[in-house]
């Protein structure tokens, strides 16, 4: 079985997101990028599936800029056997990438595809299932935990009224959710051998994909600041102040 | 643990700890040198540049030799020096002095170096040189015969405790013929070796002080790019060394900072706030007005020089920059020392295949006779003030031709016992003023250091022995732990029973390294943590 895992280069989950002052985005330059977390989940499932003996391959794919190579390298140490890198230097709406990992999916013809639920710097939450719409696949997104069999998956997935589990026929795009599994430390001379081994490379021309503009984006803008509280002396001030904003 | 790990055990040609000034510069001439030579750099790092910290002012020569196009495609922040004002500040007011001649800094461009760092690594890889960031050097390990043979990075996955839990990953040994320690001032690895070694027997002490740093968004009117500003004065007393810095750069951000020496007697004393009092000066204030931190962090520096300058090598390796102390005081600049002695470091591998003779060529190069030239200017301030800057007068007229060498002491034995002091307290001396800039206190500017630690690991301050704290230091110097981290790491707490108790709030720390130097018993000992925590300054 061969296992085909999405991997997105995304500001670091640590950083304190700065918008840019003429309101266009958020700053990026010098800015820490790592492998997007869900996606982590994803590498680290597979990698799983690798070692139980359930599949033989995992081919890890990203689309991004030059530096989005640094998370493809992460995911070759996690231990995923190759690596395809479509390269583009212009911001990518989920429906491109679901076109590219949809020619991606059909070169490589994989039984599972893995993704993250969603990737942390949008939080749009579409590619996975824009993907399996643009293949014809089932899917199974917010996957907290995944049964394989030869040709089918049984998925557990998290919903708002509590765990829902689905059967989905094989090929089938999953997307991972947080308790899904911990992906583990990786290791230094696994980290030293990844930077060895060769990336594949590809761009949306090779695969015949256009950019999707369906999307036009009009201002970034911070959250509205939090007004400072005031501190009142008694329970009768406290009483008079929720009144005079009609809370009580 | 009681069983022995197995280690994996990697090899290279020359292992480099610390991706700064100094290591980045000694792997890449190391590679222009010899291409074929397998150069390893770890940096402790979660990002290259992310734990750097300077001003910084940055003279380009060592740089313009390394990369010599590279005013072609310069890094993000990269401002030409304009001009350049020295202040001595008054509870009140100001006066303007004349800039010392160490401090005229045309020529010279304002960088961040972090920024620097992230610019110049994907210059050192391209060349071949390997950068492992996340990766610390836990300690050197030693060959039978003695000699180091490399580092051995921390275990991934250890609780609290010091119990594997799930996950664990054990570190790794790393072998060299020849490993680099460039990990900056006061480098955990260079704090054994020296000892180890006892490098150190023929010079002085080393000598510290503690910067402090953010960096600010400010409205337009407010920045003139290029200008750098220094002063000395308040909030500090005459008999503590130290002063501020305010470098403008484009896009109206300012850099800001603040530096105390070390040696500071008074333990009452607390950087960060006098730091906060200085930014609160009618000469500074109204820069920072109306604008937002983006930044923030502190590092300790260097401030022994020429003459506190342990031995720069040992078979098997040798310590380069500031973790050897290659900073030049009077000029508050260590970025081109710390390049210089690595690619001195570099020639010297290429010209004899061995650490041995570097220490003789580092002291004979342009680095040494720049630290001995004004080897006497710091340690004149050890008598206040008014006497340090007359002597730093005479030294830089005469050139440090002086047939004497001041001397150097240990910074922590500077600390005087609250019993020894009858002064007011430093806010009440020096009259400190409300403040309503930003950051309210010392965890608010945590949070701009972006700094983060698992909470369940070992924790990375080892105090010896805690019951010193309740004993003996609380009485004799009111616990200046809790008033010199600028993280807040360490508290005096009651536990349960009532009794007094030292807290260490681990996961704030920014790898300062002050805890490890001012303390005045010297019972903490910093080790690193998993790799990759810390902080992450953004552009410091
Ligand atoms: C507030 C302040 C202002 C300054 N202003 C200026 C200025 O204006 N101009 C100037 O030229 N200089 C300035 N300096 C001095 C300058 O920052 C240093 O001299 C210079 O950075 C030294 O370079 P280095 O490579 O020796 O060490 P560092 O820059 O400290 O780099 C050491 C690197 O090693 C890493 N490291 C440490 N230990 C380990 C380990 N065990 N394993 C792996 N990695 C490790 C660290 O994370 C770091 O990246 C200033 C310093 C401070 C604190
Ligand atoms: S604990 Fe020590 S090294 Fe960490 S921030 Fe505080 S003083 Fe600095």
């Amino acid at each position: 079985m061969k296992v085909l895992v999405s991997v997105k280069r995304a500001i670091d989950y640590n950083v304190r997101i700065q918008i840019k002052s003429d309101g266009s985005g958020v700053v990026t330059d010098g800015v820490k990028h790592s492998m997007n977390p869900f996606d982590e989940i994803a590498v680290e499932q597979a990698i799983r599936w690798k070692e139980a003996g359930l599949c033989d391959e995992v081919v890890a794919v990203t689309i991004g800029p030059d530096a989005a190579g640094e998370q493809l390298r992460s995911a070759l140490a996690f231990g995923c056997d190759r690596a395809i890198h479509v390269k583009t230097e212009e911001p990518v709406q989920p429906l491109t990438a679901a076109g590219v990992f949809k020619a991606i999916a059909e070169n490589e013809q994989p039984q599972v595809f893995l993704m993250g639920k969603q990737a942390i710097d949008d939080d749009a939450s579409q590619t996975g299932p824009m993907t399996a719409a643009l293949l014809g696949w089932p899917q199974a997104t917010f996957a907290s935990s995944i049964e394989l069999a030869d040709d089918s998956a049984r998925v557990t997935r998290e919903v708002d009224a509590g765990l829902e589990t689905l059967d989905v026929d094989l090929p089938a795009v999953i997307t991972t959710d947080l308790r899904l599994n911990e992906p583990r430390y990786l290791k230094l001379p696994n980290i030293m051998k990844a930077k060895k081994k060769p990336i594949e490379s590809s761009s949306l021309d090779e695969l015949g994909v256009a950019p999707a503009a369906a999307l036009e984006s009009l201002k970034t803008a911070p959250p509205p600041q939090r007004e400072s509280g005031v501190r009142v002396e008694s329970v009768d001030e406290l009483v008079a102040k929720l009144k005079e904003k009609s809370l009580l | 643990m009681s069983e022995p790990i197995e280690r994996d055990v990697m090899a290279y040609d020359v292992l480099v700890v610390g991706a700064g000034p100094a290591g980045l510069a000694a792997a890449m001439r190391i590679k222009q040198n010899a291409p074929d030579t397998e150069v390893c750099v770890l940096e402790k790092a979660s990002e290259v540049g992310a734990h750097n910290l300077a001003g910084a002012v940055v003279e380009t020569g060592p740089l313009d030799e390394l990369v010599p196009d590279w005013r072609d495609d310069p890094p993000a922040i990269c401002v030409d020096a304009a001009d350049d004002e020295f202040w001595m500040l008054h509870q009140d007011g100001s006066r303007r002095l004349p800039t010392p001649p160490q401090q005229n800094n045309h020529g010279n461009v304002i960088v961040s170096v972090g920024n620097l760092m992230s610019w110049l690594a994907p210059k050192a890889e391209a060349l071949g040189v390997e950068i492992y960031p996340g990766f610390s050097a836990a300690e050197a390990l030693f060959d039978e015969a003695g000699a180091v043979r490399g580092v051995r990075t921390p275990d991934m996955g250890l609780d609290r405790a010091g119990q594997p839990k799930n996950g664990f990953t054990p570190g790794i040994e790393i072998h060299a013929p020849v490993t680099l320690f460039a990990e900056g001032c006061r480098g955990n690895c260079s704090k054994q070796l020296i000892q180890h070694f006892e490098l150190d027997r023929h010079s002085d002490p080393q000598t510290y002080g503690i910067g402090l740093k953010e960096l600010w968004k400010v409205p337009e009117s407010q920045c003139r790019p290029g200008l750098i500003q220094h002063t000395i004065g308040w909030p500090l007393d005459d008999d503590t060394y130290g002063g501020g810095f305010v470098y403008h750069l484009d896009d109206n951000r300012i850099a800001i900072g603040f530096v105390v020496g070390l040696d500071y007697a008074d333990p009452r004393l607390r950087p960060f706030e006098a730091f906060q009092q200085f930014k609160h000066h009618p000469r500074i204030k109204p820069m920072l007005e109306g604008g937002e931190i983006i930044s923030a962090g502190a590092r300790a520096l260097v401030e022994g020089g020429w003459q506190s300058l342990p031995k720069t090598e040992m078979p098997g390796a040798v310590i380069l920059g500031d973790a050897a102390g290659t900073l030049n005081v009077p000029k508050i600049k260590g970025i081109h020392t710390a390049m210089r002695s690595g690619m001195i470091a570099a020639d010297h591998l290429h010209a004899h295949g061995t650490a041995d003779g570097f220490d003789a060529a580092l002291r004979a190069s342009t680095v040494g006779a720049e630290l001995k030239k004004v080897r006497n200017i710091r340690p004149g301030f050890n008598k206040g003030k008014w006497v340090g800057l007359l002597n730093a007068g005479w030294e830089t007229i005469t050139k440090g031709a002086s047939p004497w060498t001041l001397s150097n002491h240990a910074d922590w034995q500077a600390t005087r016992r609250l019993d020894d002091l009858d002064s007011p307290t430093p806010e009440d001396a020096q009259g400190y003023v409300d403040r309503d800039l930003p950051p309210r206190d010392r965890l608010a500017s945590v949070y701009f250091a972006q700094t983060e630690h698992d909470e369940d690991q070992p924790v990375h301050l080892q105090v010896l022995d805690t019951s010193i704290c309740i004993e003996r230091c609380t009485h004799e110097y009111g616990n200046p732990c809790t008033r010199f981290c600028p993280a807040n790491v360490y508290e005096m707490v009651e536990n349960e029973t009532g009794q007094a108790e030292l807290k260490i709030n681990a996961a704030n720390c920014v790898h300062c390294k002050t805890c490890d130097i001012k303390d005045p018993y010297q019972i903490i000992n910093w080790v690193v943590p998993e790799g990759g925590s810390g902080p992450n300054y953004y552009n410091l």
